[in-house]
């Protein structure tokens, strides 16, 4: 399957006056056209800076990125413009993520006054019914302000934003995380239509591990800057090889009764992602720790077929 | 709590805040007494019984009566004509000073804000300086230096509050930078300016329109101060500090000729409080819901 | 009442009043609790969860909000008719609260340490030194070493502090902890680490417990019984293995329906449509009809009242009113 995208050992550092933090250190991976990557992790493992990285809301402070095979990594003014077109994002909080002061087909016709690709008011308002209604927005909300919606309908006019120049990638940073799960279904059933109908591409940003299972085929699990794992989805669950994704894995509380008797419950919490020790940066959390855990990096390696681990242990 | 899915109503934010404040017994008020002080500006002529200068020694010093609302001065000049015209002078210039400085000053404090680093370190390490001095001392040094008169008065008063005015447009701006609309209008490719023009001031505006209505009435004790120690608005021109000035050799014997001007500063500034007060309950997003 | 029951609320109707309309937060709510047992008040955001439970403390703020009518019996005494300084001596000492954030439920310009002490000092008849012994035996309790007694709430992660909160809120060994959405802010390990804590605390302390969550896995793993909340009414109410296992009412269908399965490989969701009713104009008849795919014409006109499916089993929903089966 042909990359749509892929990038290759993508770094973030910013300045803080303790030292350099790594956000997001060394990264690789590829998405297939058409399908969608499940980026895991909890605060703080940088999962939502590489979704700006890519989209090239933050600066790389190193690595390389390639869109539809061509190298973005410094696109210049003009070919960025064009960028944002292809490549757009879904934001976490549908509450601050649209301008309080617009209404729902200012906010959703922005694209197109930014572009000028209307040629007539009449037109662009026929656009921004086509995309009300492929969200599934009420026509009669046209004129509403977001205050005036609920979350969910918010995460509509979100959806109908970065859908208004055709995009063909999008990053979606955990566009449900705010939602009831009943309003939570509605919406991820509708990206997936959406996905279907229209090719996109999506790398899906979460820290529920429910959800990311359900719409991925692809998986990685990020800790602390660094990608731990990745393999399909289904693989992923029913044998998931790294310690940390077993320990998280095995952390999500399952609506069953009775429940699992069995658990993994890790010591401590996240080291701080600050000029990082040497070695494995989940070392000091690991059940299988090792001496050489502690001095040396694990490298990526391919453990079966598109299946990718760091871990000295395995 | 959301009101009925937002489906029925068509209102604009604005619209919504209009409503809030005419809703507010208190901001109406202020409002009126504005509406009243902007007519006796405006079409002091006509109020007016006599020319604010029109002297009358033999008439000097009487108690406020019919033919004198408010009594007369030492040179028998009519104290509710003064006032009347005092308010022209008044309005006009604290008005005027508080636009340019929110003019200026939101300029500046946006600026530093919108583009940070460097460029915000200068700005507002420059402003500081000012802020360092009371706006008021600010102001009599200035107007200590370049002379009395209406153009300094209002440059000493503009210099005086540019530098408040500035640091509360740079603390919203900087505020609303950080929302994530601002990341997403940029993820749709908008440029700077859209983002500053349609995304950043429309949402900054309520707050620096609330504190600048309280500027205006700070702007107004200015002047009167000002012109109360001599360094403001020069006589003949009535205004209302000056008048103070004045009528305090005679405050032991004759009330009137200070107790009125007071009471015109107070009203002015009471106004314009109570407007600012209620604007911000009717624009702050935060006591909405 | 039963002999073993700690508290009994009956008909607990709470409204607030706001400029656009009174809201119908809490409609005649009914629940039981007894020694011991954890109950799990399952619901969506704006079901009335936290209304509910604030009334039991009688935190709310009053006005806007109005305890219209009902009883809260806490060991056999209303609290409704409780004074304030009866109330004071309740909240802290009788029954304690965990609220969701942990990083604005502490003071931060106080130590961690005195925090707890406060509410022991406040409560029991302790001096300062005993009352900082205390205080760190609290701490060892939730895993915290006690040498961290004088450090800041900032200098504490999310878990940790939540930790704290714990033992702020078992300091004076309450009778009834009622924990509101106690892990939602935290990340998922830490989340696994203070349920855990949570769990073996009970054991120790024999605490009963109100659980208020979204979250039908935490329930699971946590409550004997649950109970869930739609638009300030309880529908359905039962030990945890009924309610999970023999689910009654269609909109407890719906929450399990609208889960992503972590086993399953399930192409779509089953999103329960529409959405929460506007607590200022609840629904006529039952509050879920307009969503849901069993309602018939008498769900439109008709409140269902609670039945009794098997002992302890309890549904609102007009299918099981006349012994019939849905």
């Amino acid at each position: 399957m042909e990359a749509i995208l892929e990038a290759k050992n993508i770094r973030k550092y910013f300045k803080t006056p303790k030292g350099m933090l790594h956000a997001v250190d060394d990264v690789s991976f590829s998405i297939p056209k058409g399908k969608t990557l499940g980026v895991v992790g909890e605060s703080g493992c940088g999962k939502s800076t590489l979704g700006l990285l890519l989209l090239h809301l933050e600066s790389l402070t190193g690595g390389q990125i390639f869109f539809e095979g061509r190298d973005i990594t410094n696109p210049g003014k003009r070919r960025l413009k064009e960028l944002r077109c292809s490549m757009q994002m879904i934001f976490q909080d549908p509450f601050s993520s649209l301008n309080p002061r617009m209404s729902v087909s200012e906010i959703i016709s922005e694209p197109f006054r930014i572009y000028k690709i209307c040629r007539s008011p009449a037109e662009m308002e026929k656009k921004v019914d086509q995309l009300m209604d492929l969200v599934g927005l009420a026509p009669r909300l046209r004129q509403a302000y977001p205050h005036e919606l609920d979350g969910g309908r918010r995460q509509r006019v979100g959806i109908a934003r970065a859908l208004a120049m055709a995009p063909k990638f999008i990053v979606c940073d955990e566009p449900v995380s705010a939602l009831d799960v009943s309003i939570q279904a509605q919406i991820l059933n509708l990206m997936q239509d959406l996905q279907k109908e229209m090719g996109l591409t999506y790398i899906f940003i979460t820290h529920d591990l429910s959800v990311v299972r359900h719409i991925s085929d692809e998986i990685c699990v990020m800790y602390l800057g660094k990608i731990v794992e990745q393999a399909r989805a289904q693989e992923l669950f029913r044998n998931p090889l790294h310690p940390y994704t077993q320990a998280l894995l095995s952390a999500i509380p399952r609506p069953k009764v009775p429940p699992a008797t069995e658990r993994i419950i890790l010591k401590g919490e996240l080291a701080s992602p600050i000029e990082p020790k040497p070695g494995c940066r989940f070392a000091p959390r690991c059940i299988h720790a090792q001496d050489r855990c502690f001095q040396e990096n694990p490298e990526r390696r391919e453990i079966g077929q598109g299946r990718f681990a760091c871990c000295h242990c395995i | 709590m959301r009101k009925g899915n937002g489906e029925k109503r068509k209102d604009g934010l604005w619209t919504d805040a209009a409503k809030r404040f005419r809703k507010n017994k208190l901001a109406m008020a202020g409002l009126v007494m504005l509406a009243i002080l902007i007519l006796c500006a405006l079409f002091a002529n006509y109020i007016a019984p006599f020319h604010y200068d029109e002297q009358n020694l033999p008439a000097a010093f009487e108690s406020p009566s019919l033919r004198h609302l408010m009594g007369t001065d030492n040179l028998g000049r009519d104290i509710f004509s003064r006032i009347i015209y005092g308010t022209r002078t008044s309005l006009s210039i604290a008005l005027v000073a508080v636009l340019v400085a929110t003019l200026a000053g939101g300029l500046m404090g946006a600026v530093a804000a919108f583009y940070g680093g460097v460029l915000d370190n200068v700005i507002m390490r420059f402003l500081d300086v000012f802020l360092a001095i009371p706006s008021t001392l600010l102001a009599i040094a200035i107007a200590a230096v370049l002379g009395p008169g209406v153009t300094n008065t209002v440059l000493a008063i503009t210099i005086g509050q540019l530098p408040g005015l500035a640091r509360i447009v740079r603390a919203t701006v900087l505020s609303i930078k950080g929302e994530e609309y601002i990341r997403a209008a940029r993820s749709i490719g908008a440029g700077n300016m859209r983002i500053i023009g349609l995304h950043i001031l429309p949402n900054a505006m309520a707050p620096i329109i609330v504190q600048a209505t309280l500027y205006v009435a700070s702007a107004i004790l200015s002047i009167s101060s000002l012109s109360f120690i001599g360094l403001g608005i020069q006589p003949p021109t009535p205004e209302w500090g000056s008048m103070l000035s004045a009528g305090r050799a005679y405050i032991r014997d004759y009330w009137f000729i200070v107790a009125f001007p007071g009471l015109a500063i107070m009203a002015t500034i009471f106004a314009f409080n109570l407007i600012g007060d209620g604007l911000r309950d009717a624009l702050d997003p935060r006591l909405k819901n | 009442m039963e002999k073993d029951t700690l508290l009994a609320v009956r008909g607990l109707t709470i409204q607030y009043e706001t400029d656009s309309g009174v809201v119908h937060a809490v409609n005649g709510l009914d629940m039981e609790l007894r020694h011991g047992e954890t109950l799990g008040l399952v619901g969506e955001t704006g079901a009335g969860k936290t209304t509910a439970a604030l009334g039991i403390m009688r935190l709310l703020p009053e006005p806007p909000a109005k305890i219209q009518s009902g009883e809260i019996l806490f060991k056999g005494e209303d609290v409704l008719k409780k004074s304030d300084a009866e109330l004071r001596s309740m909240r802290g000492k009788k029954v304690a609260m965990i609220f969701q954030d942990p990083m604005t439920s502490l003071n931060p310009v106080l130590t961690v340490g005195e925090q707890i002490a406060e509410v022991i000092q406040l409560h029991e008849r302790k001096s300062a030194a005993e009352a900082h012994v205390k205080a760190q035996e609290m701490l060892r309790l939730v895993g915290i070493p006690p040498e961290r007694f004088s450090e800041y709430p900032h200098q504490f992660s999310g878990g940790m502090k939540q930790r704290v909160v714990i033992a702020i809120a078992l300091a004076c060994d309450p009778e009834l902890l009622i924990a509101d959405e106690p892990t939602t802010a935290l990340d998922m390990t830490i989340q696994a680490q203070v349920l855990e804590l949570m769990r073996s605390l009970r054991k120790e302390l024999n605490t009963s417990m109100i659980l208020i969550t979204h979250d039908l896995g935490v329930v699971a793993e946590m409550c004997d019984r649950v109970a869930i909340v739609y638009a300030g009414e309880i529908v359905e109410q039962g030990t945890a293995h009924d309610v999970f296992n023999d689910t009654k009412h269609p909109y407890t269908m719906g929450l399990f329906g609208a889960l992503p399965d972590l086993e399953g490989s399930e192409e779509r969701l089953h999103p329960i449509p529409g959405l929460m009713p506007d607590p200022t104009h609840l629904p006529e008849g039952c509050r879920f009809s307009p969503r849901c795919p069993k309602r018939t014409d008498a769900c439109v006109q008709t409140l269902p009242k609670n039945v009794e499916t098997v002992p302890g089993h309890s549904v609102r929903c007009l299918l099981y009113e006349h012994g019939m089966q849905g």
